[in-house]
C-alpha cells in the first residue's frame, strides 16, 4: 500500500513537469486561435527551433560562464528573444497576407512552414540528435540535486525513493512565474485589452482604433517567448532534440489546448497538465507504446461529451 | 495599379528605416541557427561559425528588399540597372562551371558564399527574376502612351491566373480528354525510361489519394489531416492478405495469398469500416476539431501499426507482397524456391522476355483506371441525392438540417466512401512497392494529400492533376536536389498559397443551381472587388472552412 503510493506520488511530479512543458506550449496554439481563429500549425516547430537555440547558446556560453544558474538565465533570455523573433517572422510572412482568405488556405501555408523549418533546421544543424548533457558535461549537477520525499520499498523488497529534483521544482516554479505574469499582462495592460478586443471581434476592435495588424503579430511573439521557455525545460529534462521533435510534441500542445477549451489560457494550462498526467500514468500503469493513443482517445472522449472542451465557453452557432 | 502610376514622391527616410528593419531581422533569424553549426565530433561537440552565410543572408535580403521596395514604389529603372549586372555575372559563373567545370563561383565566394550550387543558383535565380521584372516594366513605362495603358498591362498581369482558372473551367471537358490521351499514350512515348514511368505512377497514386480526399474535404467541406489513416488500413489490409510472409496467413496455416484483384475490394472496405468508425463518433465536431481528430486517428492508426507487433510485423513490416497478375499469370519471373509453383509467368505466356519496363507499364495502366473510376464515380455522385446532401451541407449545415438532411450520416457516406478509395489507394502502394512498413503512413503524407487538394482548387478536379504534378511529379524529376526538396516542398506550399489563396484552379460552384449561373456578370463584379478584403465571388460563400472569420 506505502508503495503503491510511493508510485503514485512519482508519476505525479513526472507527469505534472511533463504537463508544464505542453501547457506553455498549449498556451501559444490557444492564443493564436483564440485571435485568429486558425491552427497555428507551425507553433511546434517554434518549439524545436527553441530546442536549438537552446544547445546553440549553452555550448556558446558554457565555457566563460561557469555560475549555472547565469548561463542558464542568459540562455533563457537569448532564446525566448530570437525565438520570438522567428514567430513573429512567420506571422508576418505565412499568415498575414492571408487574412481574409479562405481558411484552409492559411492552414496549408502553416502546414507548408512547418516543412520548411524542419527542413531548414535539418539542412543548417545536421540531422542527428542533439544531446544537452554532451555540452554540459555535469556543469547542470545543481539541476539534479535530489530531495527525498518518501521512502520505502517496493514489491520486491528493494528500497524504493521518491524524490524531487530542483530541476522539477525549477520547472513548475518557472511554469507557475510565467503564468502569473502572462495573465498579468493579458487583464492589466493595454496590449493585453487589445487582444481581448481583438478576440472578441477584429473589425470593431480596429473601427476603435487598435492596430489589429500589430496586436495579433504581438500574440504570435508571447507564444512564441512561451515555447522557447518551454523547450528550456524541455531540453533540461529530456536533454536531446532533432529537427522532428516539434511535431508530436505540437500536436500533443494543440490537443491539450483543445480539451481545456480552445481560446482560454487557464483552459490550455489545464489541458497540458491533464495530458501530461495521463500520459505518464497511462504509461506507468498500463503500456508505455501506446501513451500516445491514449492521448488521443480522451481526445475524442471529451470532444464528444464536451465540445468546447473543459473551459471554454459554448460556441453558439447563429444563421 | 493605380499608385504605381501616381508618382508618389519617394520617402528615403521610410526606405531606409525598412532596410535596416530587414537587416535586423534577418540577422536575428540567422545568426543563431546559420551562424554556429553546432557538430558532433569524437568525444563531444564542436561549434563550427559560418559568419560569411549569415552576412551573405542578410546583404542578399537587404538588397531584395531594396529592389522590391522599387517595383513597389514605382521606381523600376534603378531596379534595373542594378539587378541586371548582378544576375548576368552570378548566372555567367554559374553556367560556365556547370558546361566547362570550372571554378568561377569559387572566386565568387566572396559574395555568395553558401557552400551549395543549389543555393547559389537560387540566388541567381532570384535576382535574374528581379532584372526581367524591372527591365520589363522599365521599358513600358517609357514606351507606355498613357497611363492607362499601364495599369491595363498591370492587371491582365494579376488576372492571368483567373483567366487560367476560368478557361480550366470552361473547357473541362477539351482538357480532360486531352490530358486522358496523353496519359494512356505516354509509357509508350520515345522519351519515357523506367524512372519517369515509376515517378508518373507515383504522380497517378496522388491523383487518386487527391480525388479521393476531394470527396471528403471538397465537396463534403470536411477537413481531413488523417486521410493517410485510410491509406495505410487498406496497404495493410491487403498486405497481409496477400503476402506469404503475412502473419494471418501464417497462423492460418495458408502458403500462398489472395491476388491482387481479389484482394483490392476487401481492403477498400477495410478502410471505409475504418472511416465509418471513426466518422461516427467524431464527425459531428466543426472545422478545425475535426482536423485534429482526424489527425490524432492518423497517429493512432500508426502507433498501432508499429507496436501491433504480432500482427503487423512493428517496424520490420511486411514483405513480399505480390504485384498485380494478369489474368492468373504471375508477373514476377517464379523462382525455384517460390511458394507459388503452379503459376505460370505472363511474359513467357505472351512469349517475351521478362523487362521491369513492361511491369511498370501494367501498373501505371492498374492506378490510371483506378484513378480514373475514382474521378467518374466523384463525377457522378455529385449529381446524386446524396451528393447534392454533401454540397448542401458544405454550403449551409443549418439551412440543410431544416430541410431534413441528416447531417451526422450525411457527412458519414462522404467519409467512409473517401476512406474506401483512400484503401485502394494504398493496396496499390502495397502492391507497388512490395512492402510495407509503418514508416510509409505518417502525417506527412496527409499533409501532402491535403495539400494537393487545397492547392488544386477545392473540387477542382484537373486542379488536382496539376497541383499533383507540381508538388509529387517536380520534385521527383529534381531528385539531384536532394536535401533541398522538402524544403522547397514547404516553400512551394506557402508561395503557392500565397499568391492564390482558393487554389490554383479554384472552383467552388454547387453542382446544380436554380438559376443559370450569371457567370460574365460575377466575374466582372469580381474583377472590380479585387482590391478589396471582403471576397465576393461565388466561390466563398460564408460556411465555415471558406471564410476566414470566426462567426460571431
Amino acid at each position: 500500500m506505502e508503495f503503491q503510493f510511493a508510485y503514485f506520488v512519482d508519476q505525479l511530479i513526472n507527469g505534472v513537469t511533463l504537463g508544464s512543458i505542453y501547457g506553455l506550449i498549449a498556451i501559444g496554439y490557444t492564443m493564436v486561435y483564440g485571435i485568429i481563429g486558425m491552427i497555428n500549425f507551425a507553433h511546434g516547430e517554434i518549439f524545436m527551433i527553441g530546442t536549438f537555440l537552446t544547445v546553440i547558446f549553452f555550448m556558446l556560453i558554457i565555457g566563460t560562464i561557469t555560475f549555472f544558474p547565469l548561463a542558464v538565465l542568459i540562455v533563457l533570455l537569448m532564446s525566448v528573444l530570437l525565438t520570438s523573433v522567428y514567430g513573429w517572422t512567420l506571422e508576418r510572412v505565412a499568415y498575414r497576407p492571408l487574412r481574409g482568405s479562405p481558411r484552409l488556405a492559411a492552414l496549408i501555408t502553416a502546414i507548408g512552414m512547418s516543412i520548411f523549418l524542419q527542413n531548414y533546421v535539418q539542412l543548417l544543424q545536421g540531422a542527428r540528435n542533439k544531446p544537452l548533457t554532451g555540452i554540459l558535461e555535469g556543469k547542470d549537477d545543481i539541476l539534479r540535486v535530489k530531495y527525498d520525499l518518501i521512502n520505502t520499498l517496493n514489491a520486491a523488497g528493494q528500497p524504493y525513493l521518491v524524490t524531487i529534483s530542483n530541476l522539477q521544482l525549477l520547472i513548475i516554479i518557472l511554469t507557475v512565474v510565467v503564468m502569473v505574469v502572462f495573465s498579468q499582462i493579458i487583464s492589466r495592460t493595454a496590449l493585453g485589452r487589445s487582444q481581448r478586443a481583438c478576440e472578441q471581434d477584429r473589425s470593431m476592435a480596429a473601427l476603435l482604433g487598435i492596430n489589429v495588424d500589430k496586436t495579433i503579430s504581438m500574440t504570435f511573439v508571447m507564444g512564441a517567448a512561451l515555447a522557447a521557455v518551454a523547450s528550456l525545460m524541455f531540453m533540461m529534462h529530456v536533454s536531446t532534440t532533432d529537427f522532428f521533435v516539434g511535431f508530436l510534441i505540437g500536436v500533443k500542445a494543440f490537443t491539450a489546448a483543445v480539451l481545456g477549451g480552445i481560446g482560454s489560457m487557464p483552459g490550455a494550462m489545464l489541458g497540458g497538465m491533464i495530458i501530461g498526467l495521463v500520459e505518464t500514468f497511462f504509461g506507468a500503469y498500463f503500456n508505455q507504446e501506446y501513451k500516445d493513443v491514449a492521448t488521443f482517445t480522451l481526445l475524442v472522449l471529451v470532444l464528444i461529451f464536451r465540445p468546447t472542451g473543459i473551459l471554454g465557453k459554448p460556441d453558439i452557432e447563429k444563421v | 495599379m493605380s499608385d504605381a502610376a501616381i508618382r508618389r514622391p519617394l520617402e528615403p527616410a521610410k526606405i531606409f528605416i525598412e532596410l535596416a528593419a530587414t537587416a535586423l531581422i534577418v540577422a536575428a533569424l540567422s545568426i543563431t541557427l546559420v551562424g554556429f553549426h553546432v557538430k558532433d565530433v569524437p568525444g563531444g561537440f564542436d561549434v563550427v561559425t559560418r559568419f560569411w552565410d549569415v552576412l551573405a543572408a542578410v546583404v542578399i535580403a537587404v538588397v531584395g528588399r531594396g529592389w522590391l521596395i522599387g517595383l513597389r514604389e514605382g521606381v523600376p529603372f534603378p531596379v534595373a540597372v542594378t539587378a541586371t549586372p548582378i544576375a548576368g555575372i552570378l548566372l555567367l559563373a554559374l553556367i560556365s562551371d556547370w558546361l566547362f567545370g570550372g571554378t568561377l563561383s569559387e572566386t565568387l565566394r566572396p559574395i555568395l558564399p553558401f557552400n551549395s550550387s543549389v543555393v547559389q543558383w537560387l540566388v541567381a535565380g532570384i535576382a535574374a527574376m528581379f532584372a526581367a521584372v524591372g527591365v520589363t516594366r522599365a521599358a513600358r513605362e517609357r514606351s507606355a502612351k498613357s497611363v492607362e495603358a499601364s495599369e491595363k498591362f498591370d492587371d491582365d498581369a494579376a488576372d492571368f491566373m483567373d483567366k487560367v482558372a476560368a478557361g480550366a473551367q470552361r473547357y473541362t471537358a477539351w482538357i480532360g480528354a486531352g490530358l486522358l490521351v496523353v496519359a494512356v499514350v505516354l509509357p509508350f512515348l520515345p522519351f519515357m525510361n523506367l524512372s519517369t514511368l515509376d515517378i508518373a505512377v507515383l504522380v497517378l497514386t496522388y491523383v487518386m489519394l487527391g480525388w479521393g480526399l476531394n470527396i471528403v474535404v471538397g465537396l463534403a467541406g470536411l477537413l481531413d489531416l488523417g486521410y493517410v489513416a485510410f491509406y495505410a488500413v487498406g496497404a495493410y489490409s491487403f498486405a497481409l492478405l496477400a503476402s506469404p510472409d503475412s502473419p494471418v496467413l501464417q497462423m492460418m496455416g495458408i502458403k500462398e495469398g489472395v491476388s491482387f484483384w481479389l484482394a483490392l475490394p476487401f481492403a477498400g472496405m477495410m478502410a471505409a469500416l475504418a472511416g465509418i468508425i471513426l466518422g461516427f463518433p467524431v464527425l459531428r465536431l466543426r472545422g478545425d476539431y475535426l482536423a485534429i481528430v482526424t489527425l490524432g486517428f492518423g497517429e493512432m492508426i500508426r502507433v498501432t501499426l508499429l507496436n501491433f507487433y504480432s500482427l503487423t510485423r512493428g517496424p520490420d513490416g511486411i514483405s513480399k507482397i505480390p504485384p498485380p497478375g494478369i489474368l492468373g499469370y504471375s508477373t514476377q519471373p517464379v523462382m525455384d524456391n517460390d511458394t507459388l509453383e503452379n503459376t505460370t509467368e505472363f511474359h513467357t505466356w505472351i512469349g517475351r522476355e521478362f523487362d521491369q519496363y513492361d511491369n511498370t507499364i501494367l501498373l501505371y495502366y492498374v492506378i490510371l483506371v483506378m484513378a480514373l473510376l475514382t474521378n467518374w464515380f466523384t463525377l457522378r455522385i455529385r449529381k446524386l441525392p446524396v451528393g447534392r446532401a454533401w454540397e448542401a451541407l458544405r454550403e449551409d449545415e443549418i439551412a440543410s438540417r431544416s430541410l431534413g438532411i441528416n447531417p451526422t450520416n450525411t457527412k458519414l457516406t462522404a467519409f467512409a466512401l473517401g476512406a474506401m478509395f483512400g484503401g485502394f489507394a494504398g493496396s496499390f502502394f502495397a502492391t507497388r512497392q512490395t512492402f510495407v512498413s509503418p514508416e510509409s503512413f505518417t502525417f506527412i503524407e496527409s499533409a501532402v494529400i491535403l495539400a494537393i487538394v487545397v492547392l488544386g482548387g477545392f473540387g477542382s478536379q484537373i486542379g488536382v492533376v496539376v497541383a499533383s504534378f507540381l508538388l509529387i511529379g517536380m520534385p521527383e524529376l529534381f531528385r539531384e536536389l536532394q536535401d533541398f526538396r522538402m524544403l522547397f516542398f514547404g516553400a512551394a506550399m506557402v508561395l503557392i498559397m500565397l499568391w492564390r489563396p482558393s487554389g490554383l484552379l479554384a472552383r467552388r460552384e454547387p453542382t446544380i443551381r436554380l438559376k443559370d449561373p450569371p457567370a460574365r456578370g460575377i466575374r466582372r463584379e469580381r474583377i472590380k472587388t479585387r482590391e478589396g478584403d471582403a471576397p465576393t465571388t461565388d466561390a466563398q460563400s460564408g460556411d465555415d472552412l471558406a471564410t476566414g472569420d470566426r462567426r460571431p
